[in-house]
C-alpha cells in the first residue's frame, strides 16, 4: 500500500518544457500522531505549478488539501504533524532539506499564503495599514512612513475604495470582501513567486466570491506568479484554474486541464462531484449526492479509498490500490497532463 | 462601526444612562483606543475610581506644595492635638501634622504600589509568555516555579525577604513583586493558550514572522487585556500589603510618613484618640477602592465579551 506506483505526471511535465516549475511536490507523505494512532493525512501527492499557472486542488474536508499546503509553507503543526516522506522542490531546490531559518526567509518574499477567514487571519489589535506595512518594514527595512505609503498603494492595488482614509482602520471595520482583499494584498506585498490560497472565497458572500476570484486571477497574471488554489467548490475554479488536481483521502485521484475535467472526468469521484453541482436544467429533480462519508484516515479502507462509496466499485477496487496512470484517448493517443487513479478509468472516460 | 455601537448599547444593564455618544457625530472614525476610552468613561464607577486615583497621584506628585507642614517636623508643644484649628486632622504623639503625613504617605503608597506591580508584571509577562507559547516542558517547569511562589503566604514571604535585605522602599517593592508575579503569569499563559491557536498567528508564520515577532506583536497584544486589568486591581492590594508590612514594623522606616506607620502609631491610642487611625484608614480604603474601580472598568472596556 505504500507508494510504489510511479509518479506519472512528474516526468511528463519536466519533459514537455525546459522551464523548471516554481513548485514541485513529489511523493509527499504527511502524517499526524494522535492518541488513537498515526493519521496518514497525505499519502504520496505529486503536483507542480509553473510561473503564471493556476493549479486548483479540489477535495472535500479531510482530503489532505490544506495539509499539503501547510507542508509546502512549512507551517505544519509539528508535532503532531510531520512530513514522513517526499520532496518539495521550490524552483528546483528541495526546501524540506533547508534549516528552519532558511525556510522562514522564503515565506513572505518567495511564497505566501491566503487564508480562508480573513477576519481571524488578521491581527485584531493593529490597523490594516500597520499590518500591511509590517511586511515592508520587516522584510525590507523600510521606514514607517514609506511602509505606510506602500500599504496605501497595495490597498489601491486590490481595489479597496478610499484606501488613503481607510489605511488606519482595523480589520473588524471592513466588510468580508474587503478584508479578503487585504489578506490578498498582504500575501502579494513582496511579490512572491508562489501563492497558496486556501479556500479564499469560502467565507464570503456569493456575490463577492466572483469579485475576489477575479481580482486574484488578475493579480496573478500581472505578477506572473504560480497560484495554488485550494477549494471544495467546483464552481469557483472553472474560470480561474489552468489545471485541477482532485484529492481524496490524502491522494490525488485525478488531475487534468480544467475544461477537460469538466467535460470528461476520468474518475468516479470527480464524476460524483460534478453531478452534485446544482444545475438550472435539472430544476425540480433531486440533487445528486455522493453517498457515505469520507474515510477515516486512521484506518483507510484497503484498495481504493473511494471504493466504499463508489457506485461502480468491483472486487478489485476493494483489494488493490489503483495507481495514478496516464489517461489516453480510445485510440491510444495520450491526453497531455491527464492522470487518473481508477482501475476503470477507461470505462469512466469513454463511457 | 455599527457593530461596536450595538455592543455598546448592550452594556447598559448596570449603567443605563451612559450611552449617549453615538447619536451626535454622524460619521466619525472611531479608533480602537477611542472605543476603549468611550466604554471606560461610560462606566460611572470606573470614572469615580479614575478620579480617586488621579487625586492620589496629584497628592503624591505635589505633596510638598499641598502639605501645610513638614511631615517630619515635631511640634512637641502641640502633641495629640485634636482635629480642627491649626492642624486640620490633628497631630500625633510627637506633634507631627496628620494631614501632611497622609499627603506625604500617598507618595510612598504610589511609589511602592506602582513599582511593585510593574516589576511583578514584567516578571509575570515574560514567564507567562514563554510558558504559554512554548508549552510542554518549559510550561511545566515555569508553572511549577510559579506554584511555589504562589503557595507562599505573601506577608510571611515578604517579611523573610525584608529581614534579609533590610528595611526600606526597595526591599518592600521587591518582596511584593516576588510574590505577585505568579498570578500575572498564570493569567497571561491561559489567554496565550487560546491566542496562539488563532489564525492570525498561523498567517503571520506563513508570511515569514519569527518566534520573537509572533510573541511580541501578535500574541502579547492580544492577550494582555486581562493582565492590564489585573495590574490595576493589584496596585490597590499592593498598597494594602505595603501598609500591612509597615504596620507590622517591617516596612519602610517607622519615622517615614506612611499610612501603615500611622496606623501602627494610632494603635496605642485606640478608643482614646481615634482620629489617629481613622484618617489613614480612610486614605487606604479610598485608594484601594479607586484602583479596584479602575481595574473593573478597564476589564470591561478591554474585553467586550465580558458583559
Amino acid at each position: 500500500m505504500t507508494t510504489s506506483h510511479v509518479t506519472a505526471d512528474v516526468p511528463a511535465q519536466r519533459g514537455t518544457d525546459g522551464e523548471t516549475p516554481v513548485l514541485e511536490v513529489r511523493d509527499l507523505h504527511v502524517e499526524f500522531k494522535t492518541r488513537e494512532g498515526i493519521v496518514k493525512a497525505v499519502n504520496g501527492v505529486n503536483y507542480s505549478v509553473k510561473a503564471g499557472e493556476t493549479l486548483a486542488v479540489l477535495g472535500e474536508s479531510g482530503s489532505g488539501k490544506s495539509v499539503t499546503a501547510q507542508a509546502i509553507m512549512g507551517i505544519l503543526d509539528s508535532p503532531p504533524g510531520r512530513v514522513a516522506k517526499g520532496e518539495i522542490l521550490f524552483k528546483g531546490q528541495d526546501i524540506l532539506q533547508l534549516p528552519e531559518a532558511e525556510r522562514r526567509k522564503l515565506r513572505g518574499p518567495k511564497m505566501a499564503m491566503i487564508f480562508q477567514d480573513a477576519l481571524s487571519a488578521l491581527n485584531p489589535v493593529f490597523s490594516v495599514g500597520n499590518q500591511l506595512g509590517e511586511m515592508f518594514r520587516v522584510h525590507q527595512g523600510m521606514s514607517k512612513k514609506d511602509a505606510k505609503a506602500k500599504a496605501i498603494e497595495l490597498m489601491d492595488r486590490v481595489k479597496i475604495p478610499a484606501a488613503r482614509s481607510r489605511v488606519g482602520d482595523y480589520p473588524h471595520q471592513f466588510s468580508g470582501g474587503m478584508r479578503q482583499r487585504i489578506m490578498i494584498a498582504m500575501a502579494l506585498a513582496l511579490e512572491p513567486d508562489l501563492i497558496i490560497a486556501d479556500e479564499p472565497t469560502t467565507a464570503l458572500d456569493v456575490t463577492v466570491q466572483a469579485q475576489v476570484m477575479d481580482l486574484l486571477a488578475e493579480l496573478q497574471a500581472e505578477y506572473h506568479m504560480g497560484l495554488i488554489l485550494i477549494t471544495h467548490d467546483l464552481g469557483v475554479v472553472a474560470d480561474v484554474a489552468d489545471k485541477i488536481a482532485v484529492m481524496y483521502a490524502g491522494r490525488i485521484v485525478e488531475q487534468a486541464p480544467v475544461h477537460e475535467l469538466y467535460k470528461r472526468p476520468a474518475h468516479p469521484y470527480t464524476r460524483g462531484l460534478l453531478d452534485s453541482i446544482p444545475r438550472l436544467d435539472q430544476k425540480g429533480q433531486e440533487l445528486y449526492a455522493i453517498k457515505g462519508l469520507p474515510p477515516n484516515l486512521l484506518k483507510p479502507p484497503t484498495g481504493c479509498a473511494f471504493s466504499p462509496r463508489c457506485p461502480k466499485a468491483q472486487d478489485i477496487c476493494r483489494t488493490e490500490l489503483p495507481p495514478l496512470v496516464p489517461v489516453s484517448e480510445q485510440d491510444g493517443t495520450e491526453l497531455v497532463g491527464r492522470v487518473s487513479a481508477c482501475h476503470f478509468w477507461k470505462e469512466q472516460i469513454h463511457g | 462601526m455599527t457593530e461596536l455601537t450595538k455592543s455598546d448599547a448592550g452594556a447598559g444593564t448596570a449603567q443605563t444612562a451612559a450611552v449617549p455618544a453615538e447619536a451626535e457625530p454622524a460619521i466619525k472614525r472611531i479608533t480602537q483606543w477611542g472605543e476603549i476610552r468611550h466604554r471606560f468613561m461610560a462606566n460611572r464607577l470606573a470614572v469615580v475610581g479614575l478620579i480617586i486615583v488621579g487625586l492620589l497621584l496629584f497628592a503624591a506628585a505635589f505633596a510638598p506644595l499641598l502639605a501645610p507642614y513638614d511631615p517630619l517636623h515635631q511640634d512637641l508643644a502641640n502633641t495629640l492635638a485634636s482635629p480642627g484649628g491649626e492642624h486640620l486632622l490633628g497631630t500625633d504623639a510627637l506633634g507631627r501634622d496628620q494631614l501632611s503625613r497622609i499627603i506625604y504617605g500617598a507618595r510612598i503608597a504610589v511609589i511602592i504600589g506602582l513599582a511593585s506591580i510593574f516589576l511583578a508584571c514584567l516578571i509575570g509577562v515574560v514567564i507567562g509568555a514563554l510558558a504559554g507559547y512554548f508549552g510542554k516542558a518549559i510550561d511545566s517547569v515555569l508553572m511549577r516555579v510559579a506554584d511555589v511562589f504562589f503557595a507562599f503566604p505573601l506577608l510571611i514571604g515578604a517579611i523573610v525577604i525584608i529581614i534579609v535585605m533590610g528595611r526600606g522602599v526597595a526591599p518592600v517593592v521587591i518582596s511584593l513583586a516576588v510574590f505577585s508575579w505568579p498570578t500575572v503569569s498564570r493569567l497571561l499563559r491561559s489567554s496565550i493558550l487560546s491566542v496562539r491557536e488563532a489564525d492570525y498567528v498561523l498567517a503571520a508564520r506563513a508570511l515569514g514572522a519569527g518566534t520573537t515577532r509572533i510573541i511580541v506583536r501578535h500574541i502579547i497584544p492580544n492577550s494582555i487585556a486581562a493582565v492590564m486589568a489585573y495590574a490595576a486591581f493589584s496596585v490597590g492590594s499592593a498598597i494594602v500589603a505595603e501598609a500591612a508590612l509597615s504596620f507590622l514594623g517591617v516596612g519602610v522606616s517607622p519615622e517615614v510618613a506612611e499610612w501603615g506607620n500611622m496606623l501602627s502609631a494610632g494603635r496605642d491610642f485606640l478608643g482614646v484618640k481615634d482620629y489617629l487611625w481613622v484618617y489613614p484608614s480612610i486614605a487606604i480604603v479610598l485608594t484601594v477602592l479607586g484602583f479596584v474601580f479602575v481595574g473593573d472598568g478597564l476589564r470591561d472596556a478591554l474585553d467586550p465579551k465580558l458583559r
